[in-house]
């Protein structure tokens, strides 16, 4: 490919981004409350995604917990704002240090281990969680928390979806640029190196522990962050929310999204949230999503295990 | 009224049921691992595959044969027909994979898992299907006024022989052989002549059944069966077999029984509704501190 065509590709990739961007901001003006909130649905599975992306794209490691992080995030958010009253904008920098220290203590017990360990203490470790926020009287039992208070920012109060749209916007755009920088720094060099050949990643002179710990505690963080609003934007947050199915569709849209690529995994996402909104009336389809998940899954490890839209190899 | 000793015996009895159900699940996963590096996470959909078995073939059996010969009967079969499952999961979708990054033959594993439960489910429309034996709950031997009952003698008995008949088999046939040769180097037992896929293909065959017996045990023991039933016993199985030191067959056993114990202990002193956590918070504490579990060797990550 010559340099032209090269600078072509990428004037016109901007360009389509720019104009997907374009449409995202001017959609709530044409569409109704319904559409915003199923595209409000779409970006919160994007949050998730890039955030356990950054686990199992970037680092190879198999998180079947994703949902006690943001299960983390949401409940710390909601404890604090309803039991001593915080405002929310300062409960965030608690569950962001809450996911991280929770991250820690999973990821450094199993990570100096198999990797492959973590993948069940993970799903071990979720279970804790949902049984734990389902029997405190703090966290509400199984009705969860009700009634959370709605935030204000720039002095208007975030109360129409209109507004949690924008909100997740942002943050689906902040989530891009961190992921994004993350990918092409040192670090996420480093961290490809792992998922693509550690032994090889280790004979470099790469801590591979310490980093997939990294990888791990910042999945987890992004993933309390998106619990924090998550729980703010919903107002009441039960325990069911945060099941196996819930991780296993955001490990889903991960992997067949295309692991580690992040445009992939945006469509994965905006694919499985709504993917059951279309198909919603259809009873049958609805049952049997996961069983077609599971052999769609079975399928592309055979035959495309990269996922369906991969990463291009970068050429050295 | 019960005293603390009574109740402590009384639980040692329950956990050790529980237990039995643990070891004969984390044979199966202890097992493959050991063999393949695999977590086999369909292994817990497979033993309520086999429960399922165990009660339709019971209930097919009805009048024909009944008690403990209709149940030993149908245990056999669902062992039989789990095998078989184990068999062609292993050969359809983990055998393409073998070669294959560890990662995706991990997430080809939970599409199976995600296959069978939710085949089950859609089957049995989410509802729990029942299992009357026929047998008398309220005979047994009574040890001050506490019961233990014929039906946990038996079937403890029962997974007590299908241990003895596996490590039996594991450490006293060729074949059990073959499957610890290849367990220590893949590559050299192909070169002494052992046919790898072929071993392979016969550790989820045990494996499978073994998780069957427990299905099957717990249809009579618990009663009623359904569709999730495999999910917490997927993870406690894992539990027992790190507990006993991962690829090791005793310490899947006794990481089983240790842990039905514990569970058990903790169900009466912190109540059942937190005995799950207990269950995984244990796997947490002993990954921490004694990764490779009471009987297993030390071992460095090979890869």
């Amino acid at each position: 490919m010559g340099l032209i065509d090269k600078l072509d590709n990428k004037v016109s990739k901007t360009i389509g981004s720019l104009a997907l961007l374009l449409v995202m901001v001017l959609l709530p003006l044409r569409v109704d409350n319904y559409v915003q909130n199923v595209l409000w649905n779409a970006m919160f599975y994007m949050l998730l995604a890039l955030g356990l992306n950054v686990i199992v794209g970037y680092c190879g490691l198999c998180d079947l917990g994703y949902a006690a992080k943001f299960a983390i995030g949401a409940y710390t958010t909601g404890v604090l704002m309803k039991s001593f009253s915080w405002n929310f904008w300062l409960t965030l920098p608690v569950s962001m240090l809450i996911s991280a220290i929770t991250a820690a203590i999973v990821g450094g017990a199993t990570l100096k281990l198999r990797s492959d360990y973590l993948a069940i203490v993970t799903l071990g470790f979720a279970e804790i969680v949902r049984i734990s926020v389902r029997n405190m009287s703090i966290t509400g039992s199984a009705s969860g928390l009700i009634a959370i208070s709605r935030p204000s920012l720039f002095g208007i109060r975030l109360t129409r979806i209109t507004h949690w749209y924008y909100v997740f916007l942002v943050l689906v755009l902040m989530f891009i640029f961190i992921t994004y920088r993350i990918r092409h720094s040192r670090f996420g060099r480093a961290l490809t190196y792992i998922r693509e050949d550690e032994d090889a990643a280790q004979a470099m002179g790469i801590n591979t522990t310490k980093y997939k710990l990294y990888a791990y505690i910042i999945g987890a963080v992004l993933g309390g962050i998106t619990g924090s609003f998550y729980a703010v934007k919903m107002t009441n947050i039960s325990p069911t929310s945060f099941d196996f199915t819930q991780s296993a569709n955001i490990l889903l849209a991960v992997i067949l999204g295309g692991m580690g690529k992040i445009p992939g995994v945006i469509v994965g996402a905006a694919f499985f949230a709504i993917f059951p909104e279309l198909f919603r009336d259809i009873p049958i389809i609805g049952e049997m999503r996961m069983l077609f998940f599971g052999i769609l899954l079975i399928v592309v490890m055979i035959t495309r295990p990269q996922g369906l839209w991969p990463e291009r190899k970068q050429r050295m | 009224m019960f005293s603390i000793w009574e109740l402590i015996l009384q639980q040692l009895v329950n956990g050790l049921i529980l237990g039995s159900f643990y070891a004969l699940v984390a044979l199966g996963y202890s097992m493959v691992y050991g063999i393949i590096k695999l977590l086999n996470f369909a292994h817990g959909d497979i033993y309520m595959t086999g429960a399922f078995v165990c009660l339709s073939v019971f209930a097919a059996l009805g009048n024909i044969v009944s008690g403990w010969t209709g149940i030993i009967l149908s245990i056999l079969v669902a062992m039989l027909i789990s095998g078989i499952l184990g068999y062609i999961v292993q050969r359809v979708a983990y055998r393409p994979l073998l070669g294959a990054p560890r990662l995706s033959l991990l997430i080809t594993a939970i599409g199976v898992s995600l296959v069978i439960y939710n085949t089950v489910m859609v089957m049995t429309n989410s509802q729990p299907m029942f299992f009357t034996s026929g047998l008398d709950n309220a005979a047994g031997i009574r040890i001050g006024s506490i019961l233990i009952t014929y039906i946990q003698l038996v079937l403890l008995a029962m997974s007590g022989v299908f241990m003895l008949a596996l490590n039996f088999f594991i450490g006293r046939t060729m074949a059990g052989k073959a499957m610890r040769a290849i367990a220590l180097d893949q590559d050299t037992s192909r070169l002494m002549g052992i046919n790898v896929n072929r071993v392979i293909g016969m550790t989820f065959v045990l494996g499978s059944s073994l998780a069957a017996v427990a299905g099957g045990m717990a249809c009579v023991y618990y009663g009623n069966v359904q569709y999730n039933m495999g999910y917490t016993i997927g993870i406690k199985a894992f539990t027992s077999a790190v507990i006993g030191g991962i690829g090791s067959i005793p310490g899947a056993m006794l990481g089983g029984i240790l842990l039905g114990l514990l569970e058990a202990m903790g169900t009466q002193f912190l109540g059942s509704q937190w005995k799950d956590v207990f269950a995984f918070g244990l796997l947490i504490l002993i990954l921490i501190f004694r990764p490779n579990g009471l009987l297993g060797k030390t071992e460095i990550e090979r890869m």
